[in-house]
């Protein structure tokens, strides 16, 4: 298996404003340096509730912001200019909400043919011919091409903004809860085609979401996220099933599941801690059960806990 | 296009506007046609001539014999190219400025609005004067001077609607197909700005005609003898006593040009604003409106809050939206009942039609009842629904952060719905507010009454909402999606709050949502909406276990699971119907795999043995 994607000590600080008098504050730390790998053709699933950089993390990686730190490398090659132009043809992205990504006053073959053109130099004929491979694929008809965005339901409107993505051939595509603005039943239309076409396409995906069970059925590996770090990455099969940091486990018992009675895994009104003012050693020890001294004290560094499963905890839950 | 002509004419004064300026405008036009004298030509012998005096000069003469009929046609010809060609010129450089601060934002934009406050700090006039000083008296310079003060009306404007779009996802996406900003700029911002931009010009031309003609009546404009409104009025100002139609005659085109385009601008502005088109400022009534056709039948009440035959329809223009159609539902003391369902499916309006709370227009309830403790809630005025509003039934809905009122601290929102209910003294009221945050176990209640909503997280905003709902110790809440906005850790407290406060105080809830999830753990009974019927309806674990319509049985098989591991997902194809063209029969049958003949006929019953009911033809279970 080759590496699709490969980031190193990427984090990102957004700057607070100077006051008048004084220094400057230190900065708001979306995302505290992190490294990941995803293999090609893998699912690479990313959970973590709001606020914990996923979306920080995801705009990263395509380009559209600049890291503060590290280095983002895709099939090999280091792509250190922020021009989203040349992550384009590599790297895509599909966006949360499916109708504000598409622009109302725009038909979709406009939309559609932007990549096609400026990323390719397509003439007119093979744009013509592309566009009618990938709405074959994502099962869109040929129509809708004379349409505007405000026509289509939801569903179709994801339809078209991941064959905006096909259409820039790209290696990998970053999905950012492609899903959660959906209905349930079209929800699982979106899935299905999402996985054949990475079959058919040979594609490598980043899957954002904050529905863990989502996440699961797509996923091969699962990251989570908590306040801007990596607390976890394992198979997505046995992650959720035997967690090792708290978190993660806090997370898989808070999903509703049918057929398991209503209990609070966490009675106490907890909260996310405060980004202006991040406590010092381990982020989540404010609402650990096992937290010490020492949590409060150091921050844990990701370590291997079993074949394929990474967590970042001084006391990991026993296997 | 026709569609904006349509709305802009059904605005009367608008209308009327546009008649007299394309009146005027047409008449301009073929000046240079008509039969007059030449405007410049001096005849001092027949200076100050009265309207209708001689013939030849329908409109009199001016101090210099000059006819004023001809200098009014090539005056106006000449105040409304220069005022209009201002508002292009201001319009363009200042749309173009707004744009491009908005876009790039950050110091770009600092700087560049920084100097438009700046510019705008100048009384205006003070600034035309300035510039025209400064380049000298002339038309031309005149122009020059109203465009340049009106740029940062414009800059402002754009700018603010552009930081909007900058923002947008469909921005990012143009990026990521290649796009350089100049290209975003031209071919995604632009068009979205574009009806901005006629609105703010549609609105702005008749006060720069105004602003030449001041200059002009100044001396400052239009030089001798070439004649304009503003200096036609100019010259007439020391006849107006002896002559005064001298300056009447371009005082009333004046007038008439200002405020036709006026009607007109704000005709167009009104017509091409999407929030006016929808209607979305125009006032919604107190309470929907109730319009049934015949007696409601009598029945017996089933639970503490029962819903009969309800139908709520939405009627705009000629179509009419059945967002529910006829549903029969009730919750008993101390039950929770869960109604699920996909967007669309009516679930939110049913729950609103409770306290008549949908928007009138365009809702109106067409049919059935809803009866509380025996009483028809429907048949009640304002006044007596006002005061069951909360006293009996208390809602709880799904954003805390738009429901809250973002300028009160918690405390004053909190005593308000104690107040409205009930005369208490403000120390009484700020006593309850305290109890009813510790009822929903907000941590440090005492510190959380001074916040604003802002201040707090979404699970503790949630949970003052739910306080509210319990002000006034109603007897049922209706939650319409409460945790959807929430994250999973939270969702779970406010699940178990929910239902400690249920077990608690003997209340019934209706709990509205779409996860199957959340209904198994929280409901007791449960119905699940398609189209804006229930299709099917039981105590939750039978349902789950065994549901007996298609959709629901398919819609279980939708919802991933966790702990089932990587896998296809079952889904159901196609798309709900559109409830303004419901399919006859069955709703589901254009999507369902059973579906026969029979299904696309005639109207299929709720049918059953209580407690479980179903509407299907052909059910996966017997019930």
């Amino acid at each position: 298996m080759t590496v699709a994607l490969k980031v190193e000590d990427l984090s990102k600080t957004f700057a607070l404003k100077k006051p008048l008098f004084g220094a400057a504050p230190p900065g708001v730390r979306a995302v505290r340096p992190m490294s990941v790998e995803v293999q090609r053709g893998e699912t690479l699933g990313i959970v973590g509730e709001s606020g914990c950089g996923k979306s920080t993390l995801a705009r990263m990686l395509v380009g559209l912001l600049e890291p503060s730190t590290g280095r983002i490398e895709i099939a090999g090659k280091a792509l250190d200019n922020a021009d989203p132009a040349a992550f384009g043809r590599l790297i895509q992205y599909v966006f949360q909400d499916p109708i504000s990504s598409l622009n109302p006053r725009k038909t979709i073959r406009q939309i559609m043919e932007a990549p096609l053109r400026l990323l390719y130099g397509m003439n007119r004929e093979a744009r013509d011919k592309r566009i009618a491979e990938i709405f074959d694929s994502v099962n869109l008809r040929h129509e809708f091409l004379h349409r505007y965005p405000h026509e289509f339901s939801g569903g179709q409107a994801q339809r078209i903004g991941i064959a905006r993505a096909l259409a820039a051939a790209p290696e990998i595509i970053v999905l950012d809860e492609p899903v959660s603005a959906l209905d349930v039943s079209v929800q699982a239309q979106v899935l299905n085609l999402l996985g054949r076409l990475r079959e058919e396409f040979d594609l490598t995906y980043l899957f954002i979401s904050h529905d863990l069970a989502v996440v699961e059925a797509v996923s091969d590996r699962v990251v989570v996220l908590y306040f801007g770090s990596v607390v976890e990455v394992g198979n997505a099969k046995t992650i959720f099933n035997s967690p090792r940091h708290p978190y993660t486990r806090l997370l898989a018992e808070s999903a509703p599941v049918v057929g398991r009675p209503l209990t609070a895994p966490e009675q106490k009104g907890t909260e996310l801690p405060d980004p202006l003012n991040p406590p010092p050693g381990c982020a989540f020890a404010g609402r650990c059960p096992k937290a010490t001294d020492i949590c409060r004290r150091e921050d844990p560094a990701l370590r291997r806990m079993g074949e394929d499963q990474f967590a970042a905890c001084h006391h990991p839950i026993e296997a | 296009m026709s569609a904006f002509l349509k709305l802009l004419f059904r605005n009367r004064l608008a209308a009327m506007g546009a008649v007299v300026l394309g009146a005027i405008l047409l008449l301009v036009l073929v000046t240079p046609l008509l039969p007059l004298p030449d405007p410049n030509v001096t005849d001092t012998s027949q200076r100050f001539l009265r309207p209708f005096e001689a013939a030849g000069h329908l409109l009199g003469t001016d101090h210099l014999g000059r006819d004023l009929l001809a200098r009014l046609l090539y005056g106006t010809r000449l105040s409304l190219a220069v005022g209009f060609a201002a508002a292009v010129i201001a319009a363009f450089f200042g749309s173009a400025i707004g744009i491009v601060a908005g876009y790039f934002g950050r110091r770009t934009d600092n700087i560049i609005m920084r100097g438009v406050d700046m510019l705008m700090a100048f009384p205006y006039i003070l600034l035309a004067l300035a510039i025209v000083a400064a380049l000298g008296p002339g038309l031309l310079n005149a122009l020059i001077a109203v465009a340049a003060v009106n740029i940062p009306f414009f800059a402002r404007n754009i700018r603010g609607i552009t930081v909007g779009l900058a923002a947008r996802e469909f921005v990012d996406a143009a990026k990521l197909s290649g796009k350089g900003h100049l290209r975003i700029i031209l071919t995604e911002v632009l068009p979205n700005v574009l009806p901005v931009i006629v609105i703010a010009m549609s609105t702005t031309v008749g006060w720069m005609i105004l602003e030449t003609a001041g200059l002009s009546f100044l001396g400052l404009g239009s030089q001798p003898p070439v004649a304009d409104l503003g200096s036609m009025l100019g010259e007439a100002r020391a006849a107006l006593i002896t002559a005064p139609h001298t300056s009447v005659v371009p005082g009333l085109m004046i007038f008439l040009i200002v405020m036709s385009i006026n009607l007109l601008g704000d005709g167009v502005r009104d017509a091409l604003d999407p929030r006016l088109k929808s209607g979305a400022l125009s006032r919604p009534r107190s309470m929907t409106r109730v319009d049934r056709k015949g007696p409601v039948r009598e029945a017996a009440q089933k639970g503490l809050l029962d819903l009969q035959a309800l139908e709520t329809q939405f009627h705009v223009g000629a179509r009419v939206y059945r967002a529910v159609g006829g549903v029969d539902l009730h919750v008993k003391k101390g039950e929770c009942l869960g109604i699920i369902g996909e967007s669309g499916s009516g679930k939110s309006v049913t729950a609103l039609s409770v306290m008549g709370l949908v928007a009138s227009p365009p809702g109106v309830i067409t049919a059935g009842a809803v009866r509380y403790d025996g009483h028809d809630l429907l048949s009640s005025g304002y006044r007596e629904m006002r005061q069951r509003r909360g006293e009996n039934v208390a809602y709880i809905f799904q954003d805390p952060l738009a429901t809250l009122h973002p300028l009160y601290k918690v405390e004053d929102q909190l005593a308000e719905a104690i107040q409205s209910h009930h005369r208490v003294s403000d120390g009484e009221a700020r006593e309850r507010s305290l109890e009813l945050l510790r009822a929903v176990r907000i941590p440090n209640p005492e510190s959380r009454l001074k916040n604003y909503p802002h201040e707090m997280s979404g699970g503790m905003r949630q949970r003052v909402g739910i306080a509210m709902a319990l002000a006034n110790d109603p007897d049922v809440i209706i939650a319409d999606e409460p945790t959807t906005a929430l994250d999973v850790t939270v969702q779970a407290q406010i699940l178990a709050l929910l239902d400690d406060l249920r077990r608690e105080r003997g209340l019934a809830i209706v709990f509205i949502t779409h996860d199957f999830g959340v209904v198994a753990q929280l409901c007791d009974r449960v119905a699940v909406m398609y189209a804006g019927r229930i299709v099917e309806e039981g105590p939750t674990k039978a349902v789950l276990d065994a549901p007996a319509h298609p959709y629901t049985k398919r819609l279980i098989a939708c919802v991933p699971e966790l702990g089932g591991g990587q896998r296809e997902l079952a889904a159901i194809p196609g798309l709900p119907p559109s409830v303004d063209d419901l399919p006859p029969g069955c709703a589901f049958a254009p999507r369902c795999h059973k579906a026969r003949d029979a299904c696309a006929q005639g109207e299929i019953p709720l049918d059953g043995t209580p407690p479980r009911a179903v509407r299907c033809l052909y059910p996966e279970e017997a019930v």
